[in-house]
């Protein structure tokens, strides 16, 4: 039973992980707390169903539609609402309120679109047969979750550290009045963090989608609070923060659903997240000149 | 203002003298609150077509006593507050016979206290929340609640899958769902049932492996599941897919062929008992289906048949009563006939079954029906008996 434990635990962490990335990557770089997050990440799921549904899309088809998808709407998003906050110099809970009400817009817009109830994805669209190995049960799409996030973390880590993107992001991080003096396109690549931040969201939301098979357009909601929780664990803004953060609430969950109970297992989770940060308050990943990224 | 308030109650009584006249002749008026907007709309419509349906039925067939039903229809908008106004419209204002609603148990428990206190019958359809009917006796339902369905639904799974012990899991953070697990654990107490482990979930989980492989552990002959359908489907799934293939005992929050769509072919094996079935094929739920389907171009659902039935009820009740056109008399006449109706509709033989109020006292008239148990098996509900 330990085992099956540890493997649900894996899968389940590299869900919040998956979610978690372009939450923190949007933090990291604009140093806004984007609550449309979790909106983004459920029209990313629907955007897929519908491709899939109405026009026959195969899974990778639908996967590149909806990165492009989440992503220009990312676009949108930085455009009409961050970006005049950030030219009136807005203070930093500002734009935090303004992405409530894109998440309730994009909620409702949903709603409207498709109705309240429940959805999925068409069956058969991803094998749903479990593979058994020695008495574990793992399905396929448990397996692609696994990889994705740990491949994605990887390439978003290498992509910061070693090409000159990557050293123009951390800059504006650090400051963006300082990369500006330095000639570094800082609205350009504010514009470029939206977009693959909403991206990755859409594409969390495709996955975990699948996986739950239930879409609602609310679906984003428990994600967004679980996605905060993993982003301030690990380090608010850093990427190996979400994966390790991610991971660390997967276990926490799974474990105390496991020996103490499940009515106790948001209690568990958050508690340990609680002395966690008692010990760290920068998270574990946070250094103390709040470097992110 | 003293003249003015003479004007206006000497012209109400002039309207009401008209109204009584008018109505005595040929017109027996009933009030209908139903929510016909907001979030419980998709339940108010239906019950407002199943009522429809049968006022129609009734009156082509020449009516009661040659006196043709008319139904007056308020939106309550699922909201207590709305409940209570339009409660207080038809009873005072409309003068109606008695009332039909409302919609949810949350809005009977505002609303219904009018109706008793102006001593009007009240005839829930769709409200299964216990002590509703311990507000009095004006108060009657024919919503068979899950008090009653669930024992029924584990009795017939034990004696179809032949289940010694079982776990539980449920939703802790709904209110619905938790009455359902409260209802459960009595009935599985009652019938002396073993619980291996009784697991929780909370609204939005997408992950349920964790509870589901602990279930396994304890090795259940089958998983009793008070949920609802957004937790529900993907928790069906995720146990067959963790090789948990154990038959699932669900409330009421499981019985939609909803089902189907989420959970696809691993929805076989989920047990749900129900006031009425589509598939179940009685002449009377026959005709009603097809009547149905004729006039509102679309399929029946359970809170249609409960309506459609309550109006049949109703009238069975109307048919021993001789009106006199004075408002309370007839109200008073009608109370005194409906307890004793006994009718077998869409939804099945029915009778009324006295209940108490919270001192033990008799109040008003719960449902006494046999629900039907469906198993799922290859992408429909079929009828275990």
């Amino acid at each position: 039973m330990l085992e099956q434990q540890l493997v649900n635990a894996l899968s389940l962490g590299c869900v919040y992980a998956l979610f978690a990335l372009g939450f923190t990557l949007i933090f990291g770089v604009l140093g806004v707390v984007n609550l449309s997050h979790g909106a983004v990440f459920m029209v990313g799921a629907y955007a897929a169903r519908a491709v899939v549904a109405r026009f026959d899309f195969p899974l990778w088809a639908a996967l590149l539609f909806v990165l492009l998808f989440c992503g220009l709407l990312g676009l949108v998003i930085d455009f009409l609402v961050l970006r005049p906050l950030r030219a009136r110099n807005a203070p930093h809970l500002i734009p935090m309120i303004a992405t409530i009400g894109v998440a309730i817009i994009l909620n409702n817009g949903v709603q409207g679109l498709f109705g309240a109830e429940n959805l999925r994805f068409p069956s058969g669209l991803v094998s749903e047969e479990t593979l058994s190995l020695g008495g574990l049960h793992l399905t396929a799409l448990d397996l692609g979750i696994i990889l994705l996030s740990f491949a994605l973390m990887a390439v978003l880590l290498l992509a910061l550290k070693k090409t000159q993107l990557g050293r123009a992001l951390r800059a504006i991080a650090e400051s963006p009045k300082a990369a500006y003096l330095l000639g570094i396109n800082v609205e350009g690549l504010f514009l470029l963090t939206s977009f693959a931040a909403a991206a990755l969201g859409g594409l969390a939301g495709v996955l975990i989608g699948l996986y739950s098979n239930a879409l609602f357009p609310l679906m984003g909601q428990p994600m967004l609070h679980k996605g905060i929780a993993v982003i301030i664990l690990g380090g608010m803004g850093d990427i190996r923060g979400a994966l390790l953060g991610g991971l660390f609430l997967g276990f926490a969950e799974v474990l105390s659903v496991a020996y103490i109970g499940s009515s106790m297992r948001d209690a568990v989770a958050f508690g340990l997240l609680f002395l966690i940060l008692l010990v760290r308050p920068k998270g574990l990943f946070g250094s103390q000149q709040e470097r992110k990224v | 203002m003293r003249t003015n308030a003479f004007k206006t109650s000497l012209f109400a009584l002039a309207i009401a003298g008209l109204y009584s006249t008018g109505a005595s002749a040929a017109d027996i008026k009933l009030g209908v609150a139903e929510a016909l907007s907001g979030g419980a709309a998709q339940y108010g419509v239906a019950i407002r077509n199943g009522f429809q349906l049968a006022a129609d039925e009734i009156n082509a067939a020449g009516g009661v006593q040659g006196n043709k039903l008319v139904l007056v229809v308020e939106d309550e908008q699922g909201k207590k507050e709305e409940a209570i106004n339009v409660f207080k419209k038809l009873i005072f204002q409309d003068n109606v016979l008695m009332v039909f609603g409302p919609t949810l148990s949350n809005s009977a428990q505002a609303a219904d206290p009018i109706a008793q206190g102006a001593k009007t019958v009240v005839f829930g359809t769709s409200n299964t929340a216990d002590g509703i009917t311990s507000i009095g006796d004006y108060v009657f339902r024919n919503s068979v609640t899950e008090a009653d369905v669930l024992p029924e639904t584990i009795k017939m799974a034990v004696k179809k899958a032949g289940i010694k012990k079982v776990a539980v899991l449920y939703g802790s953070d709904d209110v619905f769902t938790k009455s359902g697990y409260d209802n459960f654990k009595k009935a599985l107490e009652d019938l002396k049932i073993p619980v291996t482990t009784t697991e929780t979930f909370a609204k939005g989980d997408v992950d349920f492996k964790a509870q589901l492989t602990k279930i396994k552990a304890g090795n259940p002959d089958a998983i009793v599941l008070s949920a609802l359908l957004a937790e529900g489907a993907p928790i069906m799934v995720q146990a067959r897919q963790l090789g948990l293939n154990v038959p699932v005992i669900g409330g009421n929050g499981m019985n939609s062929v909803k089902v189907f769509d989420l959970a696809k072919e691993k929805a076989d094996g989920l047990y749900v008992g129900s006031p009425w079935s589509s598939s179940n094929a009685t002449p009377e739920n026959t005709k009603f289906v097809k009547a149905y389907n004729d006039k509102f171009k679309a399929v029946p659902d359970q809170f249609a048949a409960q309506a459609y039935d309550a109006m049949h009820i109703l009238t069975e009740a109307l048919k021993r009563v001789k009106l006199t056109g004075n408002l309370t008399a007839d109200r008073a006449a009608l109370h005194a006939a409906l307890p004793s109706v006994k009718w077998t509709g869409a939804t099945g033989a029915f009778q009324f079954r006295r209940a108490t109020d919270k001192a033990g006292k008799p109040a008003g008239y719960d449902a006494q029906q046999t629900p039907i148990v469906s198993v799922t098996k290859g992408g429909q509900f079929v009828i275990e008996k």
